[in-house]
């Protein structure tokens, strides 16, 4: 147990080099047949690539080991804003990119408007589509064009505590009103733990999630013309929702991502987090004592009986324009998304979920026990959920933008001037005001 | 010509390293202050009158940014918080950092050394780290001082609530830089002379009024040359609220000072040619006020 914790990959409980051996033992020959042929360098190229998910330097020593000719470098530049700024530093002074960066799904629209995504196609992309889960495979290309493989997704479930759960005579909710129920329950028997905490007003990507299950479009693009509606009657209903559990303190509202949060949900002060399938390789970097008392459980739904849940983040990887070596940025795309074993390997020991539609249906590794989840297999439920995934909903090419508003508004509402919900007419404002200013025609 | 050169070289490269000299002492800072303050300013300056939209790319629009920043109500709000800040925390800190120095120069105390390094320290303590170290004692669930309070039986102060939020970073502030003041006053007063106080002792003068009467309207100079820096330092202020951000996401918006906002304009919004006039327009309110400050000091000394 005490292995599996850390995050490092010479902590798996065997060597780094025994794993590496086993890597490339059980690589077998059809899969390296089944990666697409492409053009293989003849010198030794090196390849720059940025990533923050932990051990994704030992998944690209298994590339090595297949490609000799190509080396790959891994940075770590931190994980989201800290990532994307640095990416968006570099476009803008012209130089200092990497060949390939992590990317997750939300960010790949507006790293596109900056036509800084190359395309890949031409580099024997498309031979792997089919092996990709539609709507993964959909929210990185146009047409033939490949700007982005996808590396992992996020379905959505419901992260609880069992212990908490069967201490208060909990069961995990079916549909959002049952959550509320319990959340009222919970609050009133006992005070100080919480059914969950709201980050929605600080994590506008989770606050994503949540707007997508409910069926909320807050963006429409199509090339320069923009459809914009965060003020949605949709949207509304879901901050509504919340809003009732916040007031009636049946929830509460420490910001996401903080040393509190994580100590909240370690120590018991929440008790669930509605949360993607990857979140685990977060939580067990700063959750020791609550290590295998989780459990996952199919998400709430908004109707009973009608199963539609939502994704989360989740990563491609894409190469950008300004690489010399983009046949080569290509092929390591291509084979850190779609090696089965790679995938198969990084799914069991970093939680990342697959976006394959071969592994969806791979009985062992949906039988796969997980020590966090105290040997629950729970990839059967994130399977579950990634096949009521709704693939129509859209990020906008200025999300992070539009993102940051949202949340300053939410944040301001939740300090206690206003309502969520009301904040809702002056984000749509400020970001239709914004989509024009950067020329784009709102429709 | 060949003897011309040799009989008059020794004199000229005498003459030529006398004039030289200072310029090339010079030129290590001078080279530095043009590569990283003089062109980025001119590189700054030139970005601030285009305007690159995702559709459409750049086009050139004169003064149009500034006229858009001089009335953002976003940057006005920025400047609003800091002057609270300014009035708030350079009072307190200078006022603190006068007392210590008065007290550490009086030397009526013991392990004078001792005090005068333990002020200073926090200074050499990077902005990002003391940040951190403060936002971990600040959390009202776990932080310690959350903790203790629970403890004893009180509610828990919420630190980084709207009532508590500019006094937790002025606290940040103050426990940054009081000693570095402190060490300047400290410096300035050891640089008055002992015969003055020989003096004021002759004359009956206590302790007390030696250092009202005599010693601080001496260091006059030197307080307000910190007070200008203090409000150039206030004015920038960007480090302490933005790592605060994260856990103080309600108070702390992504334009809560001028220099966070022009960060998220060119990082997030896209808007580095907006985010340079934003910034030139902060410039330009740092010198007004540094500017209204000196004169109104100049003139009350002069009365």
């Amino acid at each position: 147990m005490a292995e599996n914790k850390s995050t490092s990959a010479v902590t798996f409980g065997f060597g780094r080099r025994d794993f590496l051996r086993g890597a490339a033992a059980t690589a077998t020959l059809p899969i390296i047949a089944g990666l697409p042929k492409m053009a293989m360098a003849d010198e030794a190229v090196e390849l720059l690539v940025w990533a923050w998910t932990p051990d994704t330097a030992a998944q690209a020593e298994m590339f090595m080991r297949k490609f000799p000719n190509i080396k790959v470098k891994i940075e770590n530049q931190g994980g989201g804003k800290p990532h994307y700024d640095k990416l968006r530093n570099a476009i803008q002074a012209g130089s200092g990119l990497p060949d390939v960066a992590q990317m997750e799904f939300n960010s790949i629209p507006s790293f596109r408007a900056l036509q800084s995504l190359a395309d890949m196609g031409p580099y024997g992309a498309n031979e792997v589509k089919d092996k990709f889960i539609d709507w993964t495979w959909a929210a990185g290309s146009d047409g033939d064009a490949v700007y982005s493989i996808p590396w992992d997704s996020g379905p959505m479930a419901s992260i609880y505590r069992d212990d908490i759960y069967s201490a208060n005579g909990l069961v995990p909710a079916k549909t959002w009103d049952e959550f509320a129920d319990s959340a009222m329950k919970l609050a009133k028997d006992k005070p100080g733990t919480y059914l969950t905490n709201f980050v929605g007003a600080s994590d506008a990507g989770w606050l994503g999630s949540q707007l997508w299950q409910i069926g909320a479009r807050p963006f429409h693009v199509n090339g320069a013309e923009i459809h914009i509606e965060i003020n949605s009657q949709k949207a509304k209903d879901l901050l509504n929702y919340w809003q009732k559990l916040i007031d009636a303190k049946a929830v509460d509202t420490t910001p996401g991502w903080t040393t509190e949060w994580f100590a909240g949900m370690d120590e018991g002060r929440y008790a669930t987090w509605i949360a993607a399938a990857w979140s685990p390789i977060v939580m067990q970097q700063s959750m020791k004592k609550s290590f295998g008392l989780w459990r996952a459980a199919p998400m709430p739904v908004w109707e009973a009986g009608k199963k539609v849940t939502s994704n989360w983040g989740g990563s491609t990887f894409s190469a950008f324009t300004t690489s010399q070596h983009l046949a080569e940025a290509t092929q390591f795309a291509v084979f850190m998304g779609s090696d089965l074993e790679a995938a198969k390997l990084w799914n069991t020991k970093q939680f990342l979920f697959p976006v394959l539609k071969e592994l969806a249906t791979d009985t062992e590794l949906m039988g796969h026990p997980f020590e966090f989840y105290g040997n629950q297999p729970v990839n059967q439920v994130f399977a579950e959920s990634l096949g009521q995934v709704d693939p129509t909903f859209e990020f906008a090419p200025f999300q992070d933008y539009a993102d940051q508003i949202l949340t300053d508004a939410l944040a301001k509402a939740i300090g206690g001037e206003g309502t969520m919900a009301g904040a809702l007419d002056g984000v749509q404002d400020a970001v239709v005001a914004y989509a024009k200013d950067q020329g784009f025609t709102v429709i | 010509m060949t003897e011309r050169q040799l009989k008059t070289r020794p004199r000229n490269r005498v003459i030529v390293n006398k004039k030289i000299a200072p310029y090339l002492f010079l030129a290590p800072f001078a080279l530095l202050f043009v590569a990283f303050l003089i062109v980025p300013l001119i590189y700054a300056a030139d970005i601030s009158l285009y305007k690159k939209a995702m559709v459409g790319g750049v086009k050139f629009v004169g003064a149009d940014n500034y006229i858009k920043a001089f009335a953002d109500p976003k940057f006005w709000e920025g400047i609003g918080v800091l002057f609270k800040f300014a009035f708030l925390q350079i009072p307190i800190m200078i006022g603190t950092a006068l007392l210590f120095a008065l007290i550490l120069d009086s030397g009526v105390l013991w392990a004078k050394a001792f005090f005068r390094i333990s002020f200073f320290i926090p200074y050499a303590v990077p902005a990002v780290i003391a940040t951190l170290i403060w936002s971990y004692l600040y959390g009202p669930a776990y932080g310690p001082i959350g903790q203790t309070a629970r403890l004893l039986g009180f509610e828990a102060p919420d630190f980084v609530s709207q009532e508590w939020i500019l006094g937790s970073i002025v606290n940040i502030a103050q426990w940054q830089f009081m000693g570095y003041n402190m060490i300047i006053y400290f410096a300035a007063l050891q640089a008055i002379p002992g015969d003055l106080e020989e003096a004021s002792v002759v004359d009956g003068a206590s302790a007390f009024t030696f250092a009202t009467r005599i010693k601080l309207p001496m260091i006059v100079p030197t307080i307000i040359v910190t007070v200008v820096f203090s409000i150039i330092g206030s004015l920038q202020l960007f480090t302490e609220p933005f790592l605060i951000q994260n856990m103080a996401r309600s108070v702390i918006n992504s334009n809560f000072t001028p220099n966070i906002y022009a960060y998220n304009l060119t990082f997030v919004a896209q808007q580095p040619n907006y985010a340079a006039a934003i910034s030139f327009l902060l410039g330009g309110v740092i010198a007004v006020v540094s500017y209204v400050f000196m004169l109104a000091t100049n003139q009350r000394i002069d009365r």
